[in-house]
């Protein structure tokens, strides 16, 4: 492969074939700061490649390959080259990874303690996260969280942070010094613009932390809280978890054990200063 | 440099574990990724089991393990529901491949990777136990007649079935090569002469899984996956030997079937082979050249060296006015 | 001949109760099951040994002072309880 690529995030690392170099050139310079894997060896590999050698040049198609793949994954145009990578080194954990449970949220931290914010695309798990970093949150996360089976500690996975349609004028307003990877417009899901976590954010990013609290944000409605019941936690977070089923036992005495330990709560938020405000209001309650 | 990374780099590790030592941070990486693409990631991690290494590949390694051992829950677990469902029916059922290794604890069942399951039942039964599968909560993939009635007539295995519940398939073979094909095994023997399990499921005698399994990497498809299915040989030959295994090979009509598949596992992974066999012939070298085309990025090499494989093995499964028909039609249908 | 039914040993499960329901992980199949009563009751019975539907009834009666207890439903739930494997007719 013509251009590489090489990251670690949190304890995962990757490295990134491509035929072309502009990804590549996007990545290297969004996780300048970050450091590479652990040996100079990858846990997982993704490739960016052109199905026709044409196509490199002709109407670049860039078509995802690595060690985990989606069968007949639609390509992705070279503009969208670096949402591909990203996509990618997401697939590849929620195929691949086996050493902690995936939970399919957002999560940051303060005072050596986890807020886990989980649900459906949409709810502005992203955008939380992220509005949290700026308050001086540290960021563990926005795509997943990692629990440790051994320990029950979340680890940090902040990979570049993911921002979509309204949230990136919200963004940019809150964190004006942040650092900004392109616009990329027209994506499947919209808009896209992604925001590197902060330095404090990168420099702790193999920290752990206990979770203290999960959360499900919904957006959208007056502003409410509510208790969340374990079985129904423990469905929904099996549900937002890819690999759950994967991890086996491991999985679920991990998972019957964070649920057991750890509050939950549901809150409804109208706009985001709500959602904060209540987010603090219930952290400050625990 | 001079190092080739293509299959012989993964082939080297799994043959002389120490071998491993003189490998840089690359090297590792090339290895790694090959074995995972290879479906090899576990089986080398057994191999390299207490080898000095760097931390990362480790990590790797176990990870690897981690994912076998749940794949074989999962695959022991079908195993038990088969048995549960047919049971009862009096008819012998025998496990194939994966499966077999595993559920009998044998070395070829260490660090493999399981599909399907794959069962071996009598032709005469295949009713019966299609409608005690059909009971227990199976059903079928693909509801498509002309496809089902080319299956039923031509294949070596009843269409596949999938558990409604599980999402897992079964595959419910009466022979271990299509009807269509040239060589054809004896079915008969291949039950008659099993192995009793002691949940009461059977699994082939070992010369009969060579012979499936050298079958197999021959007939069934462009040969991807060959280093695995070569890895299972070694294994095979290497935990019962090979005595009888000639013979029984000419009784299937898999001679030299066998014969090449265990002159392949000997070039890569030095499986001994029997007194008086040869060590390599003619084209051997161009089927190591496609077993072995995989790079350090886990990439199929090779391109025209797969394609004449491809073409091959179409011709070895069906005759060639059958081949032009079952074409035709599916293109007529709008099908593929 | 009644049908016996027989559960998965009890060394097969982890059992976590979560609040109203109970978690049970089942090691031989990898599966995790969410139940709600009479299930893991049942499980729990039939780990002394293998019992047939009116027995099995019986003892859920007793140990567990199931008063509406309707053998249609228990069966129903046994036949539950067998598409997941955690109980295996005889």
């Amino acid at each position: 492969m013509r251009h590489v690529f090489s990251v670690a995030i949190g304890p995962v690392g990757f490295r990134v074939g491509s035929d072309w170099r502009g990804p590549v050139a996007a990545l290297d310079h969004l996780y300048a700061s970050y450091p590479k894997p652990q040996d100079g060896i990858a846990d997982f590999t993704v490739r960016l490649f052109a199905d026709r050698p044409w196509r490199r040049v002709f109407r670049p198609k860039v078509m995802i390959g690595g060690d985990f793949v989606l069968p007949e994954a639609a390509p992705l145009s070279l503009a969208h080259g670096l949402l591909a990578a990203e996509m990618a080194m997401n697939l590849q954990m929620a195929l691949g990874q086996r050493r902690y449970l995936l939970l399919h949220a957002s999560a940051v931290e303060r005072d050596g303690k986890a807020l886990v914010m989980t649900g459906l695309s949409g709810a502005g798990k992203s955008t939380l996260a992220a509005l949290l970093m700026a308050r001086g949150w540290r960021l563990m996360g926005d795509e997943f969280a990692l629990l440790d089976p051994a320990t029950g500690l979340i680890h940090a996975f902040p990979r570049l942070i993911s921002l979509k349609n309204e949230a990136i004028a919200v963004m940019q307003a809150a964190a004006p010094g942040g650092m900004f990877g392109p616009l990329l417009a027209d994506t499947p899901k919209g808009a896209i613009r992604h925001l590197v976590p902060d330095a404090r954010s990168v420099a702790a990013m193999l920290e752990p932390a206990r979770a203290a609290l999960i959360l499900f944000p919904t957006f959208g409605h007056e502003a409410a809280t509510r208790e969340v019941a374990p079985s129904e936690v423990f469905v929904r977070l099996t549900q937002a978890s890819t690999n759950y089923v994967a991890l086996a036992e491991r999985g679920f005495t991990a998972l019957t054990r964070l649920v057991a330990e750890t509050p939950a709560r549901a809150i409804d938020y109208p706009d985001t200063e709500s959602a904060i405000a209540q987010v603090e209001a219930l952290w400050a309650s625990l | 440099m001079g190092v080739a990374v293509d299959g012989y780099l993964l082939a080297r590790a799994l043959l002389d574990p120490a071998s491993v030592a003189s490998l840089d941070g690359a090297g590792w990486q090339a290895l790694l990724t090959m074995a995972r693409a290879e479906l090899l990631s576990a089986s080398l991690a057994h191999r390299l089991d207490g080898i000095a290494k760097p931390a990362a590949a480790q990590r790797f390694l176990d990870d690897a393990k981690a994912s076998c051992h749940q794949g074989r829950l999962v695959a022991l677990w079908e195993v038990e529901m088969a048995r549960r469902a047919l049971g009862d029916l009096g008819v012998p059922v025998v496990l194939l491949k994966g499966s077999a290794f595993i559920a009998a604890g044998l070395a070829a069942g260490q660090g493999r990777f399981v599909g399907d399951l794959d069962i071996l039942v009598p032709r005469a039964e295949l009713d019966r136990v299609e409608a005690a599968l059909l009971g227990a909560g199976w059903e079928w993939v693909k509801p498509d007649p002309y496809d089902d009635a080319y299956y039923r007539r031509w294949m070596h295995e009843l269409p596949p079935l999938i558990h409604r519940e599980r999402d897992r398939m079964i595959d419910v073979h009466h022979t271990i090569l299509p009807l269509t094909a040239r060589p054809t095994p004896d079915a008969g023997a291949l039950i008659a002469d099993s192995v009793a399990l002691p949940n009461g499921l059977r699994i082939l005698n070992p010369n009969d899984m060579i012979c499936h399994a050298a079958a197999h990497l021959f007939a069934d498809g462009d040969m991807s996956g060959g280093m695995r299915n070569l890895w299972d040989i070694h294994c095979l030959v290497d935990d019962f030997g090979a005595a009888g295994l000639a013979e029984r090979a000419r009784r299937h009509g898999l001679a030299s079937a066998v014969r090449r598949a265990l002159r392949l596992a000997h070039a890569l992974y030095d499986t001994p082979l029997p007194e008086g066999w040869t060590r390599s012939s003619g084209d051997d070298g161009l089927y190591l050249r496609r077993l072995t085309a995989r790079d350090g990025w886990g990439r199929q090499t090779r391109p025209v060296t797969r394609l004449g494989f491809y073409v091959r093995s179409h011709w070895l499964r069906m005759p060639p006015l059958m081949l032009a028909r079952h074409l035709w039609t599916k293109w007529r249908k709008g099908a593929g | 001949m009644a049908t016996i039914y027989r559960a998965a040993s009890p060394d097969s499960l982890i059992v976590v109760p979560v609040d109203l329901l109970t978690a049970i992980y089942h090691r031989a199949s990898g599966q995790t099951h969410l139940m709600a009563s009479p299930a893991p009751e049942i499980l729990e019975t039939l780990a002394d040994a293998p019992l047939d539907a009116e027995a099995l009834l019986a003892k859920l009666r007793a140990d567990y002072d199931l008063l509406d207890a309707d053998p249609a439903a228990l069966i129903a739930r046994l036949d539950e309880l067998v598409e997941t494997g955690l109980v295996e007719r005889r």
